[in-house]
């Protein structure tokens, strides 16, 4: 999708961000994360919880301040920008976010909220700023008798269309999507799933797309980024890493979301991770997956792998055991389900 | 016998805009050692349906008719005393929180022996063994030192299954979990959902599992009951049901599904959505609830409303045209 | 859903200007009784603090020949130990008495909210000293507090707004800075910065709006205390000087003819429990009218 010389809309590098949680304590949230995302493209953050996908999302948006590492927006590093000097960037990026319900003011009408930022931005008000509304929520799915409605008169799905159509109003080069269907029902999912594969082909929108769900990233990403504790295990292009996932905890999350077929199903080869997920404010040194890992070595316990990729391609994987002719496997050790 | 056999189950709740009627006319049986699956979305009435087992709907402002009878025993009609005995101890409940369905102020063992020492009469030495024999069954490792922990010192999914060593304490018939592995991580659901498995073939334990992933449903299910707007639309053993689903809505919900994208005619892979929105509860129409959203839907649809009849070996469905979904 | 047509001149309106709006607020408020029932109740005190003193005489004029008489066609409400007009006392003492509570109350939200804001926003340094300094002042009691601002002040109506409205300050503060740690963290108001909205614009149009709520809550509450802390202020000789009567001073002074003149006691007493209720009614309707949540 994305040609290598273009470039980026969004460079993230190195990105760390420890939070204090008291009494000396420090949650690593973030440790080291690099990623990019080329024009037009859309970039699969998944993870579990604690795996540090939303804290990136917000970093990007300096919604929370990043301890160290860059940020840059179409070539421009806006980690050190003051607050002021940062308003007039933030035409180029918008949010969505996962929770229908607290996502929009409650006090302001549908009209007023997807206006929000034509005036943050002067851009257009009184009737221009009144029709580039009620167009872009027609091009959301929403007639014009919503602009005078409040958000809890509207269902979940349709609020979430709201906050796309506030966050697309101004035509931004990347969006930054936080779980945004992961609380709505199957079939209100698909419908909001299928316009923001529209609106982004039509309006050509860079996307993060945080998430969860294996299944949503691998309809709508280009590529896939797989965080866990806080750190970017794999990346690579959607359709490779979903046939062939080269690191163990890529591979034991494919395995684990079970599949809506019985048949396969229950034929399939399961992982079934051993233990928790360790506590971010404690990560075990060396790989950060090695406590889980079923194919963990000695090295795993004390090295630090790097994100790097040995074959070539585009396709690089933090673990030890990947190598040029060599590929772990996770899913040996395991046993069918039933 | 079927170990509980639920007949025209009607529940309606009262609300300041009039009785809302949540479930409308439900049947189902569950065997002995059966995990079954009640799925559809949200406000379809598979929480609803369940819950009326246990009788644990707010009695005041609901409205409930139809038969449950468990083992035999019609529990609409049992005086609350001998409800509460039946509770906990032959059916028993998971909820969908861990965190917040455990008392934070009280060790995990002393949370598990309390149901024992309630129903079984059990000594307390002799409960704080079972306690960590039952930690032990639900993939809890070094059960003797969990024991005295607090709920706080534990992961969700470690709370999850202490939550299910406190249901099955007691070694209930009857197991009701409600969205138990949604509030989870899904490499920590996979371990969860086994020791529902597990508990089914240890046990015998019936399984009601309540919920709105078409995956768990294939991972864990015998048999599934699809919900539309208060009403079971069909119910067939899961292999029948994903390979041949009779309802248009049950069809819907797996084409729904990001995994079944298809490839449009311009070349975009689409999902395909179920048009239109879910009926308000408020209303009960005499025709299929879902024909304005069906796809397949013709005059008839409208005329009455389709019964749940049987098509083909213990499916059954609630449509007029079961055979030709486009 | 896609085949729908561009209107041709998009005439809808949201927010529909300030006219509109209010007309919208005042429908709302209009349709439940019980707040009508307070706003009648508050807009007869204001006429009564206004207009009753200009028809009921003079509010000091004493009439030995007339002392304790119980209510006649002279004396509507009868007359106290010194043969004072009750209807003249209670009507300008409205006067006092309301400014007392209104005023130190709207006092004390002009001051406390800000703050409260501030703190809660920006959090650091300010919040905690911000917060040190309410947690000390809510040790004292409501009353100690204000009593001991009051003898610092000096005994008037001036000193008495001003005594009220500082011993209310910590509550308001608290609460407006609870609201604003709760809203801070929703995603709207994330929303709202990732957009750049400027710190004022997000206090006053998202933060603020929505915590509306418990401040309206704890005015109304506010504004019966400092009319009885009024009462009390005056009672020991801090509030307002005789002969300038408020319903405190009235209530304390008929305590020791209650036998005699139970009268006396029971007008101002009966109407600072009127002005509690009209408060508290219009501040719950005030509160629901203002959430678009709570219906047409």
């Amino acid at each position: 999708m994305t040609s290598p010389v273009a470039e980026p809309i969004l460079r993230v590098g190195e990105l760390v961000k420890h939070y204090g949680a008291g009494r000396g304590n420090v949650v690593h949230a973030v440790d080291g994360v690099s990623l990019s995302i080329g024009p037009g493209e859309v970039l699969g953050l998944v993870g579990e919880s604690g795996s540090g996908k939303s804290t990136v999302g917000k970093c990007i948006l300096r919604l929370t301040e990043p301890t160290s590492g860059t940020v840059s927006l179409v070539g421009r590093d806006i980690t050190h920008l003051s607050r002021r000097a940062l308003r007039p960037l933030r035409r180029d990026v918008h949010i969505v976010f996962q929770d229908p319900y607290s996502s929009l003011n409650p006090r302001f009408t549908i009209g007023q909220i997807v206006a929000e930022p034509l005036r943050r931005h002067r851009i257009a008000r009184g009737g221009e700023a009144a029709r580039q509304v009620t167009a872009m929520l027609e091009r959301v799915g929403l007639g014009a008798e919503t602009l005078s409605r409040f958000p809890h008169e509207l269902s979940g799905g349709q609020r979430q269309r709201v906050s796309l159509a506030r966050a697309l109003i101004l035509e931004p080069k990347l969006v930054v999507a936080d779980e945004p269907v992961s609380a709505l029902d199957v079939s209100v999912q698909a419908s909001v799933l299928n316009l923001i594969t529209d609106l982004q082909r039509d309006m050509g929108f860079s996307c993060l797309f945080i998430t969860h769900d294996l299944s949503v990233v691998e309809f709508l990403a280009d590529r896939i980024a797989v965080m866990y504790l806080g750190r970017i295990v794999e990346t690579g292009p959607t359709a490779e890493i979903f046939a062939a996932p080269r690191h163990p905890y890529t591979q034991a999350l494919l395995s684990a979301a079970p599949v809506p077929d019985p048949v396969k199903q229950r034929r399939r080869r399961r992982v079934v991770l051993s233990g928790e997920v360790p506590s971010p404010l404690d990560p075990p040194p060396g790989c950060r997956f090695h406590t889980r890992c079923p194919v963990a070595v000695d090295r795993c316990r004390t090295e630090v792998p790097e994100l790097r990729d040995l074959r070539l391609g585009d396709h690089p994987v933090a673990c030890h055991l990947v190598t040029t002719d060599h590929v772990p496997d996770a899913t040996a050790t395991a046993t069918a389900g039933e | 016998m079927s170990l509980l056999e639920i007949t025209d189950l009607t529940v309606g709740f009262d609300t300041e805009d009039g009785t809302v009627h949540a479930v409308k006319g439900v049947s189902f049986g569950v065997e002995r050692g059966e995990i079954l699956a009640l799925c559809g979305e949200s406000g379809c009435g598979k929480s609803v349906t369940a819950m009326a087992v246990p009788r644990l709907l707010p009695s005041a402002t609901t409205r409930l008719s139809g038969s449950i009878k468990l083992d035999g025993r019609e529990l609409t009609v049992l005086p609350e005393a001998e409800m509460r005995r039946i509770r906990g101890k032959e059916v028993a409940v998971v909820f969908q929180e861990p965190m917040t369905s455990l008392n934070p102020s009280f060790t995990v063992g002393y949370q598990i022996t309390e149901v024992l020492r309630r129903h079984e009469r059990l000594s307390a030495r002799a409960a704080r063994a079972r306690a960590v024999e039952l930690l032990e069954l639900v993939g809890i490792p070094a059960p003797h030192r969990r024991v005295g922990e607090y709920p706080h010192q534990l992961s969700g999914g470690m709370c999850q299954r202490v939550m299910i060593a406190i249901a099955v304490a007691c070694s209930p018939q009857l197991l009701i979990a409600d969205e138990p592995t949604t509030a989870l991580d899904v490499t920590i659901q996979a371990g969860v959902l086994d020791v529902f498995r597990d508990l089914r073939d240890r046990l015998g334990t019936a399984i009601i599992l309540i919920t709105h992933d078409l995956g768990v449903v294939a991972d864990i299910a015998d048999r599934a009951v699809v919900m539309y707007a208060g009403r079971a639309v069909e119910q067939a053993p899961v292999e029948e049901l994903f390979a041949r689903p009779r309802h248009p809505y049950s069809l819907g919900l797996m084409r729904a599904l990001p995994a079944a994208a298809v490839v449009g005619p311009d070349g975009r892979r689409r999902l395909t959505e179920i048009p239109g929105m879910v009926p308000s509860p408020l209303s009960d129409p005499q025709e299929c609830a879902f024909h304005p959203r069906c796809p397949s839907a013709q005059a008839d649809c409208t005329a009455s409303r389709p019964p749940l009849e049987r098509h083909g070996d213990a499916h059954l469905a609630a449509c007029f045209h079961p055979g030709g979904h486009p | 859903m896609a085949e729908k047509t561009h209107p041709p001149e998009p005439i809808v309106r949201w927010n529909s200007g300030r006219a509109d709006r209010r007309r919208r607020l005042w429908r709302r408020f209009r349709r439940r009784p019980m707040p009508m029932i307070g706003l009648t109740l508050v807009v007869a005190f204001l006429v009564l603090a206004v207009f009753g003193p200009l028809v009921s005489g003079d509010p000091s004029a004493q009439d030995y020949l007339a002392t304790l008489m119980p209510p006649s066609i002279d004396h509507p409400l009868g007359t106290d130990d010194l043969g004072r007009d009750a209807f003249a006392r209670v009507a300008s003492g409205a006067r006092t008495s309301l400014q007392a509570g209104v005023l130190s109350t709207l006092l004390a939200m002009a001051v406390g909210i800000p703050i409260g804001l501030a703190a809660g926003f920006y959090r650091r340094w300010l919040d905690s000293i911000v917060m040190r300094l309410v947690d000390v002042t809510l040790a004292f009691p409501f009353l100690v507090f204000a009593v001991g601002l009051a003898a610092i002040l000096g005994p008037s109506l001036r000193g008495v707004v001003l005594a009220l409205s500082f011993a209310q300050l910590p509550a308001v503060i608290r609460i407006t800075r609870g609201e604003v740690l709760a809203i801070r963290e929703m995603d709207y108001v994330s929303a709202a910065i990732a957009d750049g909205a400027t710190d004022g614009h997000i206090l006053f149009r998202y933060i603020l709006p929505n915590s509306a709520g418990p401040l309206i809550v704890q005015a109304t509450v506010a504004i019966p205390t400092a009319i009885i802390g009024e009462a009390t202020l005056s009672f020991l000789g801090l509030g307002v000087q005789p002969p300038t009567p408020s319903w405190g001073v009235m209530l304390s002074d008929a305590q020791q003819y209650l036998d005699q003149a139970p009268w006396l006691a029971i007008w101002p007493g009966l109407l600072i429990a009127l002005a509690t209720l009209g408060f508290n009614l219009l501040g719950d309707g005030l509160r629901d009218v203002l959430d678009p949540r709570s219906g047409p």
